[in-house]
């Protein structure tokens, strides 16, 4: 049963991941070319998935944007991490005010929503995948500030911290050695449910026109694009957000699979 | 045997909590021989593991002062303890929380040898792989055991590991926080011998600290007795035990259950070992 969900979501995510290798070497059509004599197309044939408004391929532009998805996903999950693991690590490590100012400051960032940021950042910068790749991940700082706290603060609890310093080692030794690999699980965890998160406000960016623009193929655009034939060609609109929500349960999936199959107290049984 | 290893003076430890403070430790002076083997007991809370963590500076006293072969450790930043880092190692109650599960036996052994604080220390570089094969045919593993993790091996083993660590700097003094409370009942008289063993072997300054007074008897030759902080009793082990000056440690004298863990055991062990009776004393404190 829990194995059945990791699998799951390992199949959803090799979707996706599938979808976004195959479109670097082969597309059934260009995804960007406009082609007028072909607006509107029905699925067929020759396009599985139909054409959009502009006479292109919408199984093509699928398959790209899983590309842009993944990539924005990468990035801000990355990006979160390295800079919410180190500072959840300090806070639950140092204790005390440095405690307090490390998630004082992420729960004012926590109450930032990524979509202002986003808009911040396209009205400044222009709207691009780079800005909503960092929105989202200085978004997704928090929480994984907040998952390294929790996770060092258990780990510190462990007679193999008191060891540590009897045998001199020091704090960033401690760090290093005993706490990172102990908090790994619940950071692998949380990158999971971070990703699907990201593909999530990534896509509503891009269908606000904050994230990748036209002509670029994203999930969300595409999305945005279907909007204006919803009543003429409704399918449009169905494959992206099929698209999406796949994705996200996929990354989900995987989450929660983790965690369970990392579960210590299923662990501990020998 | 006249300067005192451990100095300990009117050491207070106060835990406070919003709106109640606790008195860990009140007002205690200690002193320790180089070579001496102490056991503390007391019940839980009564302030026995406050105590050795504070010898160990894993924790700063609220007030009061301890030396350490005359040199004062209270007050001292975490980077001039290196001294008391390099010769005063601990082995912790529960060697599941004791051992890192991440790590490798080999990679825990020789952690104290890994740090800068206690390298600084040590004379002459020590050899890490020479030193682990040392240390693991101390505590009876096999050679192979330091590419394994903690939990391929037994509660027993695994307390062998620990005591492995504790050793690889070769320290002064060795402070065991109850050392066998967490094992099997069938494996303690083996870590117990084994930590008498080692300690005669390496001329070791001991420190146990137990609820177990049979624990304490066996590996001990004083004995300070804790209640609320306070050391209330305090003297040759045999002496408390033949004869308690205070009502609190008659009360914890009786109640130590009778048991017998000799039988079975092989002619070849040497004689006065756990469990096995050594003279009339037995009956002295039953």
């Amino acid at each position: 049963m829990k194995k059945a969900q990791l699998v799951a979501g390992l199949v959803l995510v090799g979707l996706v991941v599938l979808a976004a290798v195959v479109s670097l070497f082969w597309t059934p059509f260009d995804p960007i070319r406009v082609v007028p004599g072909e607006r509107l197309a029905p699925p067929s044939l020759t396009h599985f998935l139909g054409t959009d408004g502009f006479g292109i391929d919408i199984f093509s532009r699928l398959l790209v944007g899983a590309r842009t998805t993944l990539a924005v996903g990468i990035i801000s999950v990355s990006l979160a991490a390295v800079f919410g693991v180190p500072l959840g690590m300090l806070a639950g490590q140092a204790g005390g005010w440095v405690d307090d100012v490390v998630m004082r400051t992420a729960d004012v960032v926590y109450a930032l929503p990524a979509l202002l940021l986003a808009m911040l950042l396209a009205s400044v910068f222009g709207a691009s995948t780079t800005t909503a790749m960092i929105a989202i991940g200085v978004a997704s700082i928090p929480a994984f500030a907040r998952v390294a706290r929790a996770g060092t603060l258990q780990v510190m609890a462990a007679d193999f911290i008191l060891a540590a310093r009897v045998s001199g080692t020091s704090r960033w030794g401690v760090a290093s050695r005993h706490v990172a690999p102990n908090i790994a699980p619940v950071i692998g965890v949380q990158a999971s449910v971070g990703f699907a998160m990201a593909i999530l406000a990534e896509a509503a960016l891009s269908y606000l026109g904050l994230g990748t623009p036209r002509p670029n193929p994203t999930w969300g655009n595409m999305l945005r694009d279907a909007q204006n034939y919803l009543f003429v060609a409704p399918l449009q609109a169905v494959w992206p957000g099929l698209a999406i929500a796949v994705a996200v349960l996929g990354f989900n999936l995987l989450g929660d699979g983790l965690r369970d199959y990392l579960d210590p107290r299923l662990r501990e049984v020998p | 045997m006249s300067e005192a290893l451990f100095r300990v003076e009117k050491l207070t430890r106060r835990y406070s909590d919003p709106g109640r403070e606790v008195l860990g430790l009140d007002q205690v002076d200690l002193s320790l021989a180089k070579g001496g083997r102490l056991g503390i007991v007391g019940e839980s809370g009564s302030g026995k593991s406050t105590l050795v963590r504070l010898l160990a500076g894993l924790d700063r006293p609220t007030s009061g002062r301890i030396w350490y072969e005359g040199t004062e450790i209270t007050g001292l930043p975490e980077r001039r303890l290196g001294f008391l880092r390099a010769s005063v190692q601990m082995v912790f109650q529960d060697p599941r929380s004791s051992l890192n599960p991440r790590m490798r036996v080999g990679d825990i052994i020789t952690e104290p040898l890994r740090s800068r604080l206690v390298r600084r220390q040590l004379s002459a570089e020590v050899d890490h792989g020479a030193r682990l094969a040392e240390v693991l045919a101390a505590v009876d593993l096999p050679a192979d055991a330091a590419g394994r993790f903690p939990h391929e091996f037994s509660g027993g083993q695994r307390q062998r590991i620990a005591i492995a660590r504790a050793l690889a700097p070769k320290p002064e003094v060795l402070i065991a926080d109850e050392p066998v409370s967490a094992l099997d009942v069938s494996v303690r008289a083996q870590v117990l011998n084994l930590l008498t063993e080692l300690v005669a072997d390496q001329g070791l300054t001991l420190i146990v600290v137990s609820h177990d007074l049979m624990v304490v008897r066996h590996l001990c030759d004083q004995l300070a007795v804790m209640r609320a902080g306070r050391i209330v009793e305090q003297g040759a082990t045999s002496d408390v035990y033949s004869a308690p000056k205070t009502d609190y440690t008659a009360a914890l004298l009786a109640a130590v259950p009778k048991i017998r863990t000799g039988a079975g055991r092989g002619d070849s062990e040497p004689p006065g070992r756990f469990g096995e009776p050594k003279s009339g004393r037995e009956g002295a404190h039953q």
